[in-house]
Order: structure tokens, then sequence, then C-alpha cells
């Protein structure tokens, strides 16, 4: 990388991307840091809560269970997705006119608004009229996901499945196409075959970008929202209510301001901490 | 270690050729003895490294033979071929150490343990890379990792052949040297089948016994560096190797004689008879011309010092003749007249150096 | 290796399934729909897309979706480019921290902020505008473009400023002649990726608009939240929604995975 010079007047050429985002990201999470520390009773009238808002949710069993579900959901989609990606990329052709014609087709689901995609697996998995789930039933397996949490789950997981597995596909594909013809070359001729080609050569090459796979496979699934809840609405029961499903009820539904806002902070910082922690692996990685 | 054939191999990249220029590589017949260093020089493009892939068994040819020994083995994959290849920029496994990276080979080739520790301490002092075996490949220098793609290499016991594409490509040029000896040292040390392909003239006729030189994927000249200085087939020959080469005059034959600007100029050998329309040219190279006080009429253009020798640029009408003086003698300015030494002037037709009939 | 294609095929067939499923219901009427299982339209209608073109409430939808993504490309992208050479270039005090400022903010969760989103845009006087879609996209898009901008100018050699400095070039001059010029293709992955991610947005921008700038998404929960009812109209909804995404992709189809390996999105 280019040495670099000292400069403080470059704070100029960021100063409209600061107050841009800033605008966006300070005054409101200023706002959910003031909620959460008031209770109101409507009308605009608000008392000190303290932290009386957050010892509720560190105790509460709903609060609980929805971030519990919300990671058991990341866990399941990081389990399946990156390594699905990672086989679908190196089966895929590295050069000739199919390249495109992969690439359009597998970037196509990242393109449709998320709304679009809950609302699209919601007709596709309806048991009596929808392809999937007339399908599942013909099987002879009773499947019916707005009654079953377990056929909710296996449509929620598929969904998130069919929708980003291209984006780590398209990662560990770009860092695969980046690898020299001479590695495979050296390869073959030092007699490694198959997994020892993937494991020395594949695997270290394509190091930096399933990190960045992971971290935004990790981002996004734990933020989750419009999809699974344009699905199942976060039925049957609770079933599949998520974090981010229960919080907004809680703030928009329920208007339960300071409840919500102590939640929103504790999900965003928990949000921070864990891509903190990749962050600081991924430069840790780069440096070395 | 083996004795490598070529026989009637050529390679086109498209499926079915037509042109010449289709071909990658043209047939060509080549022999080459067990245990020697050979070169294949050429400029980029003219299908060095492709041969050098052809034989490693990365490329298969489109027609002909490749033969280890006397034993066809085109269509063997490089892994049973027994070769090793070291490329333009260096391949090291990033996540081993050097001994990881050395062991590879053998590891993948079911080596017990032992053996393995044995043979890469041993290749390991060979290549002065005792110090640096535990750590990780991915920190090293170029040249040093340069030494481990040898060194992977020369682990192997059953080697038949080492190729080298361009291996100094990315090497500093104050290291090009301590490596390139280091190479022939090697080289004289295991007695292994070396072929190196580069398109630099030094890095090849200090290397290499015997040089390939290649053009448009068309064998030109095979021989010691001393035939292709001395007695190049080829006015691409005379003019890529050497510095500055060859200088090529047009020429006219008349009853027998090669003549110049109208004048007879003694030859060599004896004169072909030129086919209709051939182009004609002489060649002869610039230290074996000189001023002399009765020849060629030219002006001098431009002196420039090389050092040891000067460089002297000179015209004959449009054509432009150069030549070495040593670092004492007097050049005359403005008109002079040049002599060549006929023992090292030739006659070309097309190109090829013309044989008596 | 004989059945290498197998995998990307099947992958690509489970890909296509719902899209086709989707493509299927548009095609049919609710009644048909809601008449019975089949796997194509028996009685093929274009009464669904008719019905979108012709009723404002959905081709408006899509109008303000257009108009907001372009908006916030725009805005992101021309924002990020002189923050994006900063950080390529420059060291300056807490340039490290200011990034990582940045990219936390790809990492906030819309569902935090859209309380305090719709109070902060109702005060300022944006609520239900188009600019106040745009602006909020940025939250996410800024960080975005600044960090894949900032990969491929990084890739760009120092020596290129230099050399243009020596040769009489001002700043200004130099940035848009040069500069730009030589990183246009990670610019045009940057907009692809602006695009998408305020294509697919929903929450916010269903949130901050009510009636003048409702995006298209948002026009699809009033038949989706009444589940059954119009389902062949939200399914021709949906599949044009599909489009505006198909055309840029394909626009972009080369770029894609050498952007990806450039930048690092």
């Amino acid at each position: 990388m280019a040495t670099k010079t000292d400069n403080n007047r470059a704070w100029l050429f960021v100063i409209p991307v600061v107050a841009l985002v800033a605008f966006n990201a300070l005054v409101p999470l200023m706002t959910v840091v003031n909620y959460s520390v008031q209770e109101t009773f409507g009308d605009n009238l608000f008392f000190w809560h303290g932290l009386g808002w957050f010892e509720d949710i560190l105790r509460s069993e709903r609060a609980h269970a929805a971030l519990g579900r919300q990671m058991l959901f990341t866990a399941i989609i990081l389990v399946i997705e990156v390594p699905l990606g990672v086989a679908i990329a190196l089966a895929m052709p590295r050069k000739g006119p199919w390249v495109s014609v992969c690439l359009v087709l597998m970037a196509l689901p990242l393109l449709i608004p998320w709304n679009v995609v809950g609302a699209m697996w919601n007709i596709l998995a309806l048991p009596d009229i929808g392809l999937l789930g007339h399908t599942i039933n013909a099987m002879g397996i009773d499947y019916n996901f707005t009654q079953q949490p377990i056929a909710a789950w296996f449509t929620m997981v598929l969904m998130d499945v069919w929708h980003w597995t291209s984006l780590v596909v398209l990662l560990a594909y770009a860092g695969l196409i980046s690898i020299p013809d001479a590695y495979y070359q050296a390869a073959k001729i030092d007699g490694a075959r198959g997994w020892a080609v993937f494991r020395h050569i594949q695997l270290p090459k394509m190091n930096r970008v399933l990190t960045i796979a992971i971290l935004l496979r990790f981002m996004d699934s734990f933020m989750v929202y419009t999809e699974p809840f344009v699905l199942t609405g976060g039925g049957p029961g609770n079933s599949t209510t998520l974090l981010s499903i229960d919080l907004v009820k809680m703030a928009v539904g329920q208007f339960d301001l300071g409840r919500g806002g102590a939640m929103s902070l504790i999900y965003f910082l928990i949000t921070l901490l864990v891509s903190w922690i990749f962050y600081t692996l991924m430069t840790r990685n780069e440096s070395q | 270690m083996a004795r490598i054939g070529l026989s009637k191999l050529s390679h086109s990249y498209v499926p079915d050729p037509a042109a010449p220029a289709d071909w990658a590589i043209k047939e060509m017949d080549i022999e080459w003895s067990d245990g020697g260093a050979y070169a294949l020089l050429g400029p980029s493009g003219c299908g060095k490294t492709t041969l050098l892939n052809i034989i490693s068994g990365l490329v298969t040819p489109s027609r002909g033979s490749v033969l280890f020994n006397g034993v066809d083995v085109t269509r063997l994959p490089p892994e049973q071929r027994n070769i090793a290849q070291v490329f333009q920029f260096p391949v090291t496994y990033d996540t081993m150490s050097v001994y990881a990276n050395l062991a590879f080979p053998l590891r993948n080739r079911g080596i017990p343990d032992t053996q393995v520790q044995a043979r890469v301490r041993e290749i390991a002092d060979m290549l002065e890379l005792t110090d640096q075996l535990g750590r990780r490949a991915s920190g090293l220098a170029a040249d040093e990792k340069q030494k481990i793609s040898m060194g992977r290499g020369l682990v192997r016991q059953d080697v038949n052949a080492m190729m080298f594409d361009e291996p100094l490509t990315v090497i500093d040029p104050h290291l090009k040297w301590t490596l390139r000896s280091k190479l022939k040292e090697l080289h004289q040390r295991v007695g292994v089948t070396m072929i190196y392909v580069t398109h630099d003239q030094t890095e090849a006729l200090t290397f290499a016994d015997q040089v390939v030189v290649m053009q448009d994927g068309e064998v030109v000249q095979i021989g010691t560096p001393v035939d292709l200085f001395e007695r190049p087939a080829h006015t691409f020959v005379g003019h890529f190797i050497g510095s500055p080469g060859m200088n090529v005059l047009p020429c006219e034959i008349r009853s027998g004689g090669a003549f110049f600007a109208g004048r007879h100029i003694p030859v060599d050998a004896g004169i072909g008879v030129p086919k209709p329309g051939a182009r004609v040219e002489l060649g002869v190279r610039p230290e074996f011309t000189r001023f002399a006080d009765d020849g060629v009429p030219v002006t001098v253009i431009r002196v420039a010092d090389a050092g040891r020798h000067r460089i002297v640029e000179t015209r004959a009408g449009d054509t432009r003749i150069n030549l070495l003086v040593p670092e004492t003698a007097e050049v005359p300015t403005g008109d002079a007249c040049l002599a060549f030494d006929p023992a090292h002037t030739r006659v070309y037709m097309d190109g090829w150096v013309s044989e008596a009939a | 290796m004989r059945v290498r294609w197998l995998a990307p095929t099947v992958y690509i067939i489970f890909l296509m399934v719902p899209i086709y499923w989707l493509l299927n219901m548009s095609f049919k009427s609710t009644n048909e729909i809601l008449g019975g299982f089949s796997l194509y339209p028996h009685d093929f209608t274009l009464d669904n897309y008719r019905e979108i073109f012709r009723d404002p409430f959905w081709y408006g939808g899509y109008i303000n979706s257009i108009i907001y993504v372009s908006l916030n490309m725009l805005i992101s992208v021309t924002a990020a480019l002189p923050a994006a050479y900063a950080f390529s270039r420059y060291r300056f005090l807490g340039d490290k921290h200011l990034f990582f400022w940045l990219l936390t903010n790809r990492m906030a969760p819309p569902a935090v902020f859209v309380l305090p989103f719709l109070q902060l845009y109702s005060e300022v006087g944006l609520f239900d505008t188009h600019i106040a879609v745009a602006l909020a996209h940025c939250l996410f898009n800024i960080p975005l473009a600044v960090w894949i901008l900032e990969g491929f100018m990084s890739g760009v050699p120092k020596e290129l400023d230099e050399t243009a400095y020596v040769d009489g070039y001002s700043f200004p001059k130099f940035f848009f002649k040069i500069f730009l010029p030589t990183i246009k293709s990670g610019i045009g992955v940057t907009a692809f990726f602006c695009f998408m991610f305020s294509w697919v947005e929903m929450l916010l921008a269903k949130n901050l608009t009510q009636i003048d700038a409702k995006p298209i998404v948002a026009a699809m929960t009033r038949t989706a939240s009444a589940s059954g009812y119009e389902l062949g109209l939200l399914a021709a909804a949906g599949c044009l929604t599909i489009v505006p995404g198909a055309i840029v992709i394909y626009f972009v189809r080369n770029y894609i995975a050498k952007g990806f390996a450039l930048g690092r999105v």
C-alpha cells in the first residue's frame, strides 16, 4: 500500500460525509438514548426513569427469547450460506460466456426489494396454492408455515439462503479469480490435488473476501427485519419474532418508547461489539 | 534425470489453425541431452513460454510428441512427468512455513517424515535458507520466495528436469546476479537437466550450454553462446544477440560475388543462388567492422562511450552501420571508409544465412 | 470434474423457482390463484399489469422509488468521492476512528432508527419528500460508498497524483480530469451498490413517506397485509420491481466480480 502523507486539511474532504452521516446517525441516536432513560404516558409527557428500562430488558424473558431467536437465526444462516457460497464459487466456470450469465442470474435476488422477497416466499410457501408448500405436502409431509413453528423457521432460513447466498458466492468468486494461474500450475507440479489445493491455495487467497462476507452476512442477518416480517409476521405465536421484529412492534406498534429505546441501544451495542471483533481480526490479517 | 526430445512438435491455441500466424509453435525437432543447461531465448510472444509449458505438461501440443528418455509423455499430466517449474512471479504457499513449503511436494507423494526432514535440511542448506526454515513464507522478499520455488523442485530426487520461466523478472537488479550464479552452481552440483526461458540475452548466454533462439513460434537457431555470436544463422539472431546487434546491409549478388553500394564485399563462405524476389542482405557484427583507408564510404554520425570501447554510428546512404572501436583508437569525424572482416561477414537470403550451393 | 457445472446450475434453478412462481402468479387473475394450485396460468391475463400502469397509486410508487434512489446515488457518490480520496491518500487526526465510526453506521439496525427518523424528518419539515428518503439512506450508503471507493483509489498509484502536479495541474483539474476517469469503473461499481441498497430497503422508505413520496415497496404492503387479497396484482407489482435491478446488473455484469475484488464491499 502506498505510504500516506500527513495532512490535517484532509478533514475538509471528509466534512460533507461526516455532516450527512452525523445528521442521520447522531440525532436519532441521541433521541433513542433520551427515550431509553424516560417514561412516557403519552401527550409528550416524559419522566426520568434512569436505567430502569435497561434493567427491565436485561431481565425480560421476552427480550431474551427474541435475542436468542435472532442469534439462532444468524448462526444457522452463517453455517449454511458461507460453505454453500464457497462451494458454488469453486464450481463456477472461470472464463467463457457462461461467467456473465451465472453472475447476472445469481445477483438477481440481491436486487429485489426486501419486502418483495418476503411476499414472494409467502406465496411460494402457501400450503395450498404455493409451489413449495404444495410440493412438500404432496410428498406426504405435513407442512404449513403459518401454523407450525418448525415449518416457519424452515421457510425463513430457506428464504434467507435464497436471498443472500449469492453475496457469498460473488465475494468468494472474486477472491478465486484473483489467484494467478501459476499457483495452480505449481500445485499440480508439486503433486497437490483437490483438498490440498483448496486448503493451501484457494482458502488462504480467499481469506480476506471471506472475512468480509462473514462480516456482512453477520451484520445483515442480525439486523434482518423486513423479509421475515413480511413472510411470517413473527408467527406462528412468537416463534419467528426476531429481536428486530420485536423492537419495531414495541416502538412503533405499542409506542413503548422507553423500553424500545433501551432495547435499541442494547441491540446496537451487540451488533457493534461483534462487528468490531471481526473488524479487528480483519485489519490484523491485512497488516500481516 | 532425463534426455528430452521434441518430435515434430507444433501447437496452436485456435481450434482449426490455417494461416502460419495461427501457430504459437511451428513444427520443430529438438533433442536435449541429460543434465544439460539450456535456455529458450526470444522476445515476448515468441512462444518460448508455451514451449516450456508443453514440456512441463501444462499445455498439450496440437501435434507431435514430447519424449523423456525416449518415452512418449505427451499425454501425461505434469505431476506424472516428474518435472519442477519455477515461475515468473514467485509462487509460495503463504500460510505455510518455509519448511512446510519445501516439504510440500514430498509430503504429497507420501514420503516418510524422516526422509522429508533430511532432504529439506539438505536443500535448505544448499539454498542458504536454513535460518528461515521456521518463518512464514508470506513475509519473505521476492528473491527468497523464488529460492523456495527452486527448492520445491530440488527436494525431489526423481526430478527429470527443472524449468525456469523468466525467474528473475521481479528480482532486484543487484540480487539477480547472485541468484543467477546460485542457479549455475546448483546445476553443477545436482546435474539435473535445466531449461531456462528468458528474453534477456545476458541471462541466457551466461546460464546455458546451449541456447535455443526463437522468433514467432519458430526456432531460428540452436547453438552455444559462441555460435550465436560468431555464426548467427539468421539476421534475427544477429540482431537480438549482441549489443549493438549485427549490421544488416542490403546487398546484390552479381557473378557469384556480394556487392554493397556498388562495391564488392568479400565474404566468409560460398554464396548460394538467390531465389527470384528473395531479400538478400549482408550481415556483419560491429565487432568485426573497422575503419580502413579504403572501403565502404560512410559518414560518422555519432560516437557513444560504452566503457571499454566506443560505439560509432555511421551511415552509408540510408543504411546505418555500427562499429566498435577500442577506447584508445582515433575516431575520424565526417567522411570515412569501413572494412569488414571477411571471415565474419555472411550473406543472408530472406533472413537465413546462405550456404554455398 | 465432469459434474462441475452441476452445482451452479442447480443453484441457479433454485434461485429462479421463486421468481418463476411470482411471474406465474402475475399472469393469473386473483380468482384463478385462489381457485387452486396450477404450475402455469391456464387463463393467461395481462390485467394485473394493465392495472398497475393505469392506477397512479401504483405507477407513482415506481416513479417515487426511482427518484429517491437516484437522488441517494448522486448524494452518496458525490460526498464519498472526496472523503475516500482523503482516506486513501492522507493520514490525518482521527482518520482511523472516523473510518470505523462511518462503518458502524452500516451496522446500525434500521429498526433502531425508524422512530427517531420519523420524528427527525418531521421536525425539519422533510417528512413525505423524496429527499428525506434519499438522505436517510445515506446512513448506510455513504459508509459503503466510502469503503468501496477507498479500495479502488488505494489501487491507483500515488505517482499519478505527483506526476500530474509536476505537469502543472491544479488539484481540482487533476481530480476531475485525471483521477475520476482513472477510477470510473470504481465509481460505476459504487453507484451500483448504492442503487442496490437504496432500492431494496423499505423499512425507512415506508415510514418516512405517506402519500407524495410513497415508494413502490410501500405501496405493495397495502395488498401484502390483506393477505390473499389482490394476490395477482401484488405479484405483478413484485415482478416489476425486479426489472430495474435486472437492467442495472446487466450493464455492470463485467465489473461485478472485479468490483468485489478491488473494492471491499
